[in-house]
């Protein structure tokens, strides 16, 4: 079959316990600009159990078509019968592009749909464009127009490859959540709501949930914050995290980590940035006693803002820090706490 | 039991990393080392072995050097190695690397498959969960801890807000968390025997149900458009003052930027 057959715009609509991620929300608002550059639409795919009602909510955020998969099979994530849905929902409607967030799920199910649909599939996507390939016309081959240009970090974040699928569809992709942005949201907006079940027959590959444990935890999502102190390994004891909490209170913004942090068991790995943590990009990031090792970097650079406080003057945070302050943080932030108290005081 | 566990040799991205006068990355001039990940599932598995009795076989795919890494496993207590290595298999994607590890196992009998998540140079975390669909196997990806019960695998599975316990009949993959357990040093004995040991190698040839088509750089989906040195955004000011000129610094910046 040729390859123009393949139509549109698809994205893995993520859901967990019948609530969407927000990934799902980036993915539809990126595919939408994809969309445009095509002269095409953006189709959700919506897979569980009793999730229908949630394709309004995917409309809001610009869906122009919702597919649901609905079965009881499907009530937790499990990769086959996730699978199956997705590889069944593309052998049917045959999208150009298909979209899944790179999660613990979609990190999961893209390469099995993928592999199982026989296309390419292009890891921990950054940034996404519709162009040609070869980007430059090189004699001798076809230059393809309208191509997805995937373009990823590589080599702990050294190095950025952009990628493309030019013979096989759909071009597959996973993309980094908090990285696209979402629509605003459009109360009342409809989508055209399609319902398809290829099936669903446990066999060897559908493997047994035993228990689903979620950790308990009010703490909230650090991809949401507008001001995030983070804090490294120089930040030197758990009961020392204090003072960045403090700092963060003043100032309205809420406490990160580094890896290492994670690492020597201060803090849970919920706060993480980096590489193997989340990707922030809030208006303000403050990163205290963080010597700015490329993974972390990875997941912080794109901040509006960024502060960097360390006693070692060559750290490489310096490098990526709109204002560096070369200090000792135990006698610079408990200071500059109660400056900001004051200064929201006089207000 | 047999185990097989599937591991990588890749440049060890923390000990820096070194570029060649173009802007390459020379990775000639980095140390190797064995992924970490594919380290965890090689602990792993030797420790089923020690609890249960298991021969595990290690296999990887690349340059014919790539042997080094499985001596490195046999000092910690693998028991047999190959190395799938040949030029029609270079410039593999996920894709192709895949077909070709999945058509090395098929020479193999085994109940356990294990890789490691993912590995540091590419990040991907594919290669596990496609080697398990092109086997027709049941795949549990990022396992945090490993039981047997009987012929299935009971598998503690990281999500981003907590965890899955699973079960899946054996024979099926796992593939593993660096955050697993903490693996073993190579023994003086086992260095000794490791060097010595007899190394397996495969080519092409020896790949089973494997269409030329899907081998090497053509038989990858994904083709590299264009590859370059990160650019980073570049440093701003910094700064050199006592503890309260630090503050005023900092404090007056963010009244500037209208954050206070």
């Amino acid at each position: 079959m040729g390859l123009e057959e393949y139509k549109g715009v698809y994205v893995f609509a993520q859901q967990v316990d019948n609530v969407l991620s927000n990934i799902s929300f980036e993915l539809i608002g990126e595919g939408k600009r994809l969309a445009k550059d095509l002269d095409t639409d953006v189709t959700a795919v919506l897979v569980g159990s009793g999730v229908k009602a949630l394709a309004d909510e995917l409309a809001a955020y610009g869906a122009d078509k919702v597919i649901v998969v609905d079965d009881p099979e499907l009530k937790n994530y499990r990769t086959e019968p996730y699978a199956h849905a997705l590889a069944s929902v593309i052998n049917e409607y045959k999208p150009e592009i298909f979209l899944v967030g790179a999660t613990a799920i979609g990190r999961d199910l893209g390469p099995t749909v993928s592999a199982r649909v026989a296309t390419g599939l292009t890891a921990d996507c950054t940034s996404l464009e519709i162009g040609d390939f070869p980007i430059n016309a090189i004699p001798g081959q076809e230059q393809k127009h309208n191509q997805l240009l995937m373009t990823r970090p590589a080599f702990g974040g050294n190095t950025i490859a952009t990628i493309a699928c030019p013979d096989n569809r759909p071009q597959m992709a996973t993309v980094r959540p908090g990285v696209m942005q979402k629509l605003d949201k459009v109360e009342g907006a409809k989508a055209e709501v399609i319902e398809f079940n290829p099936g669903f027959t446990p066999n060897n590959r559908y493997v047994e949930i035993l228990e689903v444990s979620k950790a308990v935890s009010d703490i909230k999502d650090i991809m949401d914050a507008k001001i995030l102190v983070s804090g490294g390994r120089g930040v030197g004891s758990p009961e020392n995290f204090k003072l960045l909490e403090d700092l963060a209170e003043a100032i309205g913004g809420q406490v990160s980590c580094s890896r290492a942090v994670v690492d020597s068991g201060w803090k849970p790995k919920e706060l993480q940035v980096g590489q193997t943590g989340k990707t922030v990009r809030p208006n303000v990031y403050f990163a205290i006693g963080i010597s700015g090792a490329i993974q972390h970097v990875a997941g912080m650079e794109e901040s509006d803002i960024i502060i960097a406080i360390n006693k070692d003057e060559d750290a490489p945070i310096f490098d990526v820090a709109d204002y560096g302050v070369v200090g000792d943080l135990n006698k610079i932030v408990p200071a500059l706490t109660e400056a900001i108290k004051a200064e929201i005081a006089n207000k | 039991m047999k185990i097989i566990v599937c591991i990588k040799q890749v440049p060890d991205t923390k000990g820096g990393v070194q570029f060649n006068p173009d802007g390459t990355l020379n990775r000639a001039a980095m140390l190797t080392i064995m992924n970490p990940d594919d380290k965890a599932g090689l602990e792993a598995a030797l420790r089923l072995k020690d609890e249960y009795g298991a021969e595990v076989t290690v296999l990887t795919m690349g340059l014919p050097k790539a042997e080094d890494v499985l001596r490195e496993a046999m000092a910690m207590g693998a028991d047999k190695g190959i190395l799938v290595t040949d030029r029609v298999l270079g410039g593999a994607d996920t894709w192709a690397t895949s077909t070709t590890i999945a058509g090395a196992i098929r020479n193999l009998e085994y109940d356990l498959i294990i890789t490691g998540r993912q590995a540091i140079d590419g990040d991907t975390a594919q290669v596990g969960p496609q080697i398990a669909e092109h086997l027709g196997l049941p795949v549990i990806s990022y396992a945090q801890d490993i039981k047997i019960d009987g012929d299935s695998v009971i598998v503690k599975r990281q999500y981003d807000d907590g965890y899955h316990m699973l079960k899946a009949k054996m024979p099926c993959l796992i593939t593993a968390l660096s955050e697993l357990n903490d693996p073993r040093y190579m023994t003086p004995g086992g260095i000794f025997d490791a060097v010595k040991a007899e190394i397996t190698t495969w080519g092409r040839a020896n790949l089973v149900d494997v269409d030329d088509a899907n081998l090497g750089l053509k038989g990858s989906p994904t083709k590299i458009a264009r590859a370059s040195d990160k650019v980073r955004k570049g440093s701003g000011e910094k700064v050199n003052l006592d503890a309260e000129e630090s503050v005023k610094y900092i404090v007056d910046k963010l009244k500037d930027k209208h954050v206070i």
